[in-house]
């Protein structure tokens, strides 16, 4: 048994402990908690409105296309790991007389650049947008009138971006 | 039986275990998580195996990566309205079939392609398998690690180009 | 000796205090008094909170997919706590020594996101569903940035090793094995040739050895706000418009595990923040001259004294910094999604990326 696998014994160590601990504290509630369902408390919760269906339905696919860059981006920093811990080396970069370290780093600027290529693609493409919410003025008429309404706004308007309108 | 072999016994019990789990299930959300059991525990199986910088990786990619992509992709293709995502069986008989012919053929391609004699050599690990990949990336396998990039590239803007079209088949 | 002794009672009673603490604080920022009934200033308030939660009752909502709802909370705690195995608490009492260092840690933590789906999916109820998918399109949308950035600090130190990286930032430099003849020098640039081994304090931390950390830094603190779900980020539990998100039906003990997660998140950031850029269990008071602070503020390693003082600069800065965590949720409003969104993969990913190179360059210049 290597010390590499060894170490990973204190792992299963917070694994199993993590879990005993916690079922240690489901037990003692599990002992001293009451049980009494009815109908109203298994309800899914509505705000207290009686729930229309159930949640399980189709989603955006927005979070689809997130995934997806997120995972090819983890894959990506799966190989910068290797590479960061032994890019600058001392020893590696004396045995070949400072060469080592610029190489590492200039194979590394490719490898991000194609990444930061695929980055560019996807922001120019529009697949970072998320959708935003459509502001609709509203058509209804105050007692205040709207003069009022804009000479506070442009009192104000260096705490806004948004100029008063005219 | 010493401790490594019992975990080994362990680690590949929960995965096959995990893996039936998944061919029997119906729910097809089970079926994901069940998933994640079983590449955990080919996670600890690497790890055993003197491969821990994989494991990890297996942990970091396939656990909390790959699984949530399917996650999201199985929420996004269906149209439940609020029932449980189950499969149902048809053409059994099709079925059968193929999955002995893929169970054979793999089954022929690992043991055939297994090089047991590895098994019996006294070959020394690196000291530590970090640095030895790195530089070994940098170094042997230079282009492979170029290209990889250039796949991945390819890669999301292929995703890109499909969740793009899917999404005008929608509106 | 395992680490799990000391991470295990710390983490619940750090809970204890931190939601006192954040209730207070919240209390103070809004010119209130906070709990004050139980016991003076409502010392005991958390403590009566825990003590209630495991009576209430567990309600599994009949629409629920029973297994994943039950199991979710665990899978959620276990994978935050792993995370602590590979940290350093002394000079002398480290985590497990595997190679893969912070790279495990990294991973394991990822793992939360599927329990959170379990949560969200398993409760079968609009408000859990809405917020777990806005948690894990959030969370991995900002582990890039916070492994971009962790990276960075690999880059400097080369290793993945949480205590070596702690040994380089103070005076014990010379004391971790194969590091006999390194040397810090100011800022790290060894053309300036200012020796700033002996001085130790502010001036050997990572960001002051290599201040292109500090960018990262920001970094760093930002997305890791985010990826414990923290204001501003917290849109998953946005109350006014989700309930509690992802957790909305948990009650009882299963609601308070989550809690304890979300807790045991920012001391897992906390500690993981200290331990890149703030010197770790190193002092921050330097030598000056003949005024040896640093070293009377450090002890050798192996000794009481050393251990001592370092577990208590090492928790004394995570503390400090999960105070600066909850003065950032009760100051700034809340984000947008698709601010959020932006924030993560058109500022934060892009910048951390380009100061991937930055630190590449320092470091070769620093030897």
């Amino acid at each position: 048994m290597s010390n590499e696998t060894a170490s990973f014994g204190e792992i299963l160590i917070y694994l199993i402990g993590g879990i005993v601990f916690i079922s240690g504290g489901l037990f003692t509630a599990w002992i001293i908690r009451p049980k009494r369902p009815n109908e109203e408390k298994l309800t899914t919760y509505e705000s207290g409105e009686d729930p229309l269906g159930g949640a399980w339905g189709q989603v955006n696919i927005r979070f689809y296309v997130i995934a997806l860059i997120f995972l090819l981006f983890e894959v990506e920093i799966v190989f910068l790991f290797p590479w960061a811990t032994v890019f600058g080396r001392e020893e590696l970069i004396e045995a070949t007389d400072g060469l080592w370290g610029w190489v590492a780093l200039s194979e590394m600027f490719v490898f991000i650049f194609i990444l930061a290529l695929g980055l560019a693609y996807a922001w120019r493409k529009g697949y970072l947008e998320w959708d935003k919410p459509e502001i609709k003025p509203s058509d209804f008429k105050g007692p205040v009138p709207t003069e009022k309404y804009n000479a506070i706004n442009h009192k104000y308007s260096k705490f806004t971006s948004e100029q008063p309108k005219k | 039986m010493n401790w490594m072999t019992t975990i080994f016994y362990f680690f590949g019990a929960i995965t096959v275990l995990s893996a039936l789990g998944i061919l029997f299930t119906r729910n097809v959300l089970h079926a994901t998580f069940l998933l994640m059991l079983s590449f955990f525990s080919v996670a600890g199986i690497y790890v055993l195996g003197n491969a821990s910088f994989i494991g990890v990786t297996q942990l970091l990619i396939y656990v909390g990566g790959i699984l949530i992509l399917m996650v999201f992709g199985l929420m996004l293709t269906t149209k439940l309205n609020g029932k449980a995502l189950v499969t149902e069986n048809h053409n059994r008989l099709i079925g059968v079939l193929l999955g002995t012919v893929f169970f054979s053929i793999l089954s022929y391609i690992i043991i055939f392609s297994a090089n047991f004699e590895m098994l019996k050599s006294n070959k020394t690990l690196p000291e530590n398998a970090v640095e030895f990949i790195g530089i070994n990336l940098m170094s042997n396998y230079l282009i492979p690690f170029e290209i990889a990039a250039i796949l991945l590239l390819v890669a999301l803007i292929g995703a890109a180009v499909i969740s793009e079209k899917r999404k005008e088949k929608q509106e | 000796m395992s680490t799990i002794i000391f991470f295990l009672p710390f983490i619940l009673i750090y809970t204890i205090f931190a939601v006192y603490g954040e209730r207070k604080i919240s209390a103070f920022i809004q010119d209130r008094y906070g709990p004050m009934e139980v016991g003076k200033y409502g010392w005991y308030q958390t403590v009566a909170d825990l003590l209630k939660l495991i009576q209430k009752e567990d309600i599994v909502p009949k629409k629920a997919s029973k297994k994943l709802f039950l199991i979710a909370p665990v899978i959620i705690f276990t994978s935050i706590f792993c995370g602590f195995v590979v940290l350093p608490i002394t000079s002398s009492w480290e985590g497990t020594l595997t190679q893969n260092g912070v790279y495990f840690l990294l991973a394991i933590v990822s793992l939360d996101v599927v329990g959170i789906l379990m949560a969200g999916w398993g409760a079968n109820s609009k408000y859990s569903l809405l917020g777990a998918l806005r948690s894990v399109a959030q969370i991995i949308s900002y582990e890039i940035p916070v492994t971009l950035s962790v990276l960075c600090v690999i880059m400097i130190s080369q290793s993945l090793n949480l205590q070596e990286i702690s040994y380089q930032q103070g005076i014990l430099i010379n004391a971790f094995p194969d590091m006999e003849n390194v040397k810090n020098y100011l800022f790290g640039i060894s053309a300036l040739n200012i020796d700033v081994t002996n001085w130790g304090g502010v001036f050997t931390w990572n960001i002051f050895r290599a201040p292109v950390l500090i960018p990262v830094f920001i970094i760093y603190f930002i997305s890791t706000l985010a990826e414990s779900n923290r204001a501003p980020f917290d849109l998953p539990e946005a109350e006014s418009e989700l309930v509690a998100g992802f957790h909305t039906e948990y009650s009882g003990f299963r609601w308070a595990i989550i809690m304890l997660s979300e807790y045991g998140m920012m001391l897992l950031v906390a500690l993981l923040g200290v331990i890149l850029f703030l010197g770790s269990w190193n002092t921050p008071l330097p030598n000056i001259g003949n005024i040896m602070l640093a070293n009377w503020t450090t002890g050798e390693p192996e000794t009481i004294a050393g251990n001592l003082w370092s577990v208590f600069w090492l928790l004394s800065k995570a503390l400090m910094w999960i105070a600066v965590q909850m003065w950032v949720r009760w100051t700034y409003p809340r984000l947008r999604i698709d601010q959020l969104m932006s924030l993560s993969w058109k500022y934060l990913t892009p910048f951390a990326m380009f100061l991937i190179f930055v630190s590449g360059l320092w470091r070769l210049l620093m030897i």
